[in-house]
């Protein structure tokens, strides 16, 4: 009896734990859904949801490259920096054109994000310190191409921006194909199963056969090129290339979308649509915040909570 | 003469870990100026034993009386304190600190203002390990130097803090020959200063060129001590594998049905004088389809790392592998594994399963590309060969999509061998197949290597359960210190011969003759 009693109990919370892990974002999406429709005034409207979208639309498709690094049992900090480097790139290239100047910024976040592959998968440096490099030195990079901000008057990036279809604005459509995207290659493809191998055990990876260097260096392609979309579409929204500002902290923000999301640092799992409501979930913390007039501190305090809230829920995986 | 002082005196120590008996009711006593060899198999209780005496573990039982007193260490550095030092396998040292430093460390040398004297501290570092053999400037971190004056540094500094015991574990397997002799002229210099050495090694030869006494455990006890003088290289081999010599097997006691007809003349896998530095000494081996060829030899002979290299896991200095005639390129697993060469590893946990992902993932893993069109998977030709698998090694899961890490050993390791047999090898390397794994799952392994022969495939078998060995392979190659020392065919496949082979040819002929004037 007594031993029976014994068992469930902890079997209990490890129930719950795994219940908050897998289904714990979306229970705080829709708990502030509810909350929102109870105490902020006007927040059951078309445009407010628009805004909230929109706002969150760039966050979300880095935090779909992140979540793809992440699964590999890495990180990548320079993210924000190829935002940057990607508003830079656009107003230099714009002159010749939307479609030729979108193939530079690719060709330059590929760039980046060879190197940082590169010395993950080839010299064998720490994802954190080969990143922070970039993070660093991109930013600069993108500076010295722009050292200020620069409005930029051209109508089909201004459509880019602000432009819609049935009413649902391009930044929105274009995250949820992203969103999809990515989740088609990590559940359906070769690429997506190892990638979950490598991050999983790389030694088993290695003996198991597996391209272990080449899908590395294709994921930080990868994860540097949905940050340089994430860049041309926050630069088309504000119609003016930012490269001080723009992008600043985003690293961190993708990382809390990913891990909120369910999806554990230690690698090997790789959760989208958790990486998407995380993503939501930050933006309509932050919204609730501001909307009633709290001060931006009390948002970075909220978004403590809400990690420390995912860690607690993640704990005891991966590490066994 | 008076007897050397006792120094150390361990009585009835025992040690459990959750469903181990590490270490069960061992003695052990050393004296002044004793080098003493502690040997035994993997599991047999030696680590446990040098953890215990270091303070590392504490015993659930028995008591170590050190220098006359009861002594009970609650960490390392208090057993290094009061003189019991130990050169761990691994150098245990700071490596970006310079190398003097290194000996200093936490006794270095103050002026009277109380800051480090570093010049003196040089100038004591250098003379002190000149007295080793190790003439380096002392100024460079200590990561700068080879492993073996790295080794050096490290007993240098144990003796320095006025050890009355070191503990050596396997000092020598990182070493160059030239540095071993030195490493045997300092421990001889120690027992000339009255310290007791513990010794741990492999090395037959170097245990009989440097230690006087001798404590053969195995599974957890003490089974042999004793003068090492009184104990031949082939009792040493046969206390340390827990066989009688002579003992004949009437029958079989594994799964194994007998001997397979190797199907074809040319080898399937040829291995030609596979050399890795301080590990493998131009190996060579062939295995013909149809036909297991076992792998003998003691831990550390450098069986797991022959199968390493020729699987490309381990990048070899020279040699070279051909794949039924065709050659690879060293050093490139998914080229050994494109040219039909698969190995299931040792450590199943670490380098073979992938834990977090399923069952279905785990085995569809290698053959992943081929059940794929433009990178898109084909779910159902998984599911195709996935369940084929399941069925025909009976793999026990709840479902195909239960975690692989929940899984028994016995499961994991069938899961590990459909992976590769999904991929339809030539070659299959099998390092310890069934270490680990229940009684049911064995048999069942064991009778698949069998059926896989049969099916005409190439088996490399490496395996510490004699019986699994002697009765599973149609040829024994026997490995010793990194090289082939001998190969049983035919009615030599016997546990007898092969730890004759072990011991050494000397041994046997030494043998041979103590037989024939005994009959």
């Amino acid at each position: 009896m007594a031993e029976a009693t014994l068992r469930t109990v902890p079997l209990d919370k490890a129930r719950v734990l795994q219940w908050l892990q897998t289904y714990g974002v979306y229970a705080g999406v829709a708990a502030l859904l509810v909350v929102n429709t109870v105490i902020t005034p006007h927040f059951l409207s078309a445009e407010n949801f628009r805004t909230q979208a929109v706002q969150v639309a760039p966050v979300i498709i880095v935090a779909l490259g992140m979540a793809l690094v992440i699964g590999t049992e890495g990180v990548d900090l320079s993210v924000g920096a190829v935002m940057a480097l990607a508003a830079s790139v656009t107003a230099l290239y714009l002159g010749y054109g939307l479609l030729p100047a979108l193939l530079v910024v690719a060709l330059f976040a590929a760039a980046v994000g060879l190197a940082n592959g590169a010395l993950v998968a080839l010299v064998g440096v720490q994802p954190i310190v080969a990143t922070l490099a970039l993070m660093v030195g991109g930013r600069g990079l993108a500076l010295v191409l722009l050292p200020q901000l620069e409005d930029l008057r051209n109508p089909s990036l201004a459509s880019l921006g602000s432009g819609d279809v049935l009413g649902i604005p391009y930044l929105i459509l274009i995250a949820a194909v992203l969103a999809v995207l990515v989740a088609f290659v990590v559940r359906r493809t070769t690429f997506g199963r190892q990638l979950l191998a490598i991050g999983d055990s790389r030694p088993a990876a290695q003996l198991a056969g597996l391209p272990v260097r080449r899908v590395l260096i294709i994921v930080y392609v990868v994860c540097a090129l949905l940050a340089a979309v994430a860049g041309v579409l926050a630069t088309a929204r504000l119609q003016a290339s930012d490269p001080t500002s723009l992008g600043n902290l985003m690293e961190l923000s993708a990382i809390t979308a990913v891990v909120v999301g369910g999806t554990p640092l230690t690698g090997g799992r790789v959760n989208i649509a958790g990486t998407v409501a995380g993503a939501v979930l930050i933006q309509l913390l932050t919204a609730t915040l501001i909307k009633h007039d709290l001060p931006p501190s009390w948002t970075q305090i909220a978004q403590a909570i809400v990690i420390v809230a995912a860690v607690y829920a993640a704990r005891g995986r991966g590490k066994r | 003469m008076a007897p050397p002082a006792e120094v150390l005196a361990v009585r009835g120590l025992s040690k459990s870990f959750p469903g181990v008996r590490a270490l069960d009711d061992v003695d052990l006593t050393l004296h002044a100026g004793e080098v003493h060899a502690l040997i035994g198999e993997n599991g047999a209780g030696k680590s446990t034993l040098i953890k215990l005496l270091t303070g590392v573990y504490r015993p659930d039982a028995g008591e170590i009386t050190f220098q006359g007193s009861k002594v009970s260490f609650a960490t390392p550095l208090e057993a290094q304190k009061a003189g019991i030092s130990t050169i761990y396998q691994e150098v245990n040292l700071i490596p970006l600190l310079s190398v003097a430093r290194n000996l200093f460390l936490g006794r270095e040398p103050r002026n009277r203002f109380g800051v480090l004297d570093i010049a003196r501290m040089n100038r004591e570092a250098e003379k002190t390990l000149r007295g080793y053999g190790v003439r380096v400037d002392v100024r460079r971190p200590l990561r700068t130097l080879g492993v073996g004056a790295q080794q050096m540094v490290a007993l240098a500094r144990a003796v320095a803090t006025d050890a009355r015991i070191v503990i050596m574990d396997e000092p020598t397997s990182s070493l160059e020959p030239r540095e071993v002799e030195t490493l045997f002229s300092v421990i001889r210099r120690l027992r000339d200063a009255g310290i007791a050495v513990v010794y741990v090694s492999h090395r037959l030869d170097e245990l009989y060129a440097v230690c006087g006494t001798v404590t053969v455990l195995r599974d957890g006890r003490r089974v042999h001590h004793g003068s090492l003088a009184d104990l031949d290289r082939l009792a040493l081999v046969s206390t340390m594998l827990g066989r009688d010599l002579g003992e004949v097997r009437e029958e079989g006691l594994t799964k194994f049905t007998g001997d397979h007809e190797a199907t074809d003349t040319q080898p399937v896998l040829d291995a030609r004088e596979l050399t890795v530095p301080h590990k493998l000494h131009e190996v060579s081996l062939s295995i013909r389809p149809g036909e297991v060829v076992g792998l003998g030899g003691l831990l550390g002979s450098g069986r797991t790392e022959t199968a390493k290299a020729i699987s490309g896991a381990l990048p070899v200095r020279s040699g070279r592998v051909t794949v039924a005639g065709v050659p690879l390129r060293g050093g490139s697993a998914p080229a050994a594994i494109r040219a039909g060469v698969s190995l299931l590893p040792e450590d199943r946990k670490s380098e073979g399963i992938v834990p977090g992902l399923s069952v279905r993932e785990n085995i569809a893993l290698a053959v992943l590309p081929r059940l794929s069109r433009f990178g898109l998977v084909s779910e159902a030709r998984v599911d195709s060969v996935v369940d084929t698998f399941i069925k025909r090694l009976r793999i026990k899961a709840s479902s195909p999509h239960q975690k692989v890490g929940e899984l028994s050993g016995g499961n994991q390791q069938k899961v590990l061998l459909a992976r590769w047999l999904a991929m339809n090898p030539k070659v299959l390397l099998l390092d310890e197949p069934t270490r680990g794994i229940d009684v049911g799952a064995k048999a069942e392994v064991q009778k698949l290597v069998d059926e896989l022969a049969a099916d005409g495939l190439g088996v490399l078998l490496i395996s510490s359960d004699l019986e699994e060995l002697i009765e599973g392979s149609d040829r024994v190659v026997v490995l010793k210190d990194g090289a082939v020392v001998g190969e049983l065919t035919g009615d030599d496949v016997t546990e007898d011969k092969l730890m004759r082979t072990i011991a050494g040819d000397a041994q046997v002929e030494h043998l041979a003759k103590e037989v024939a004037t005994d009959g």
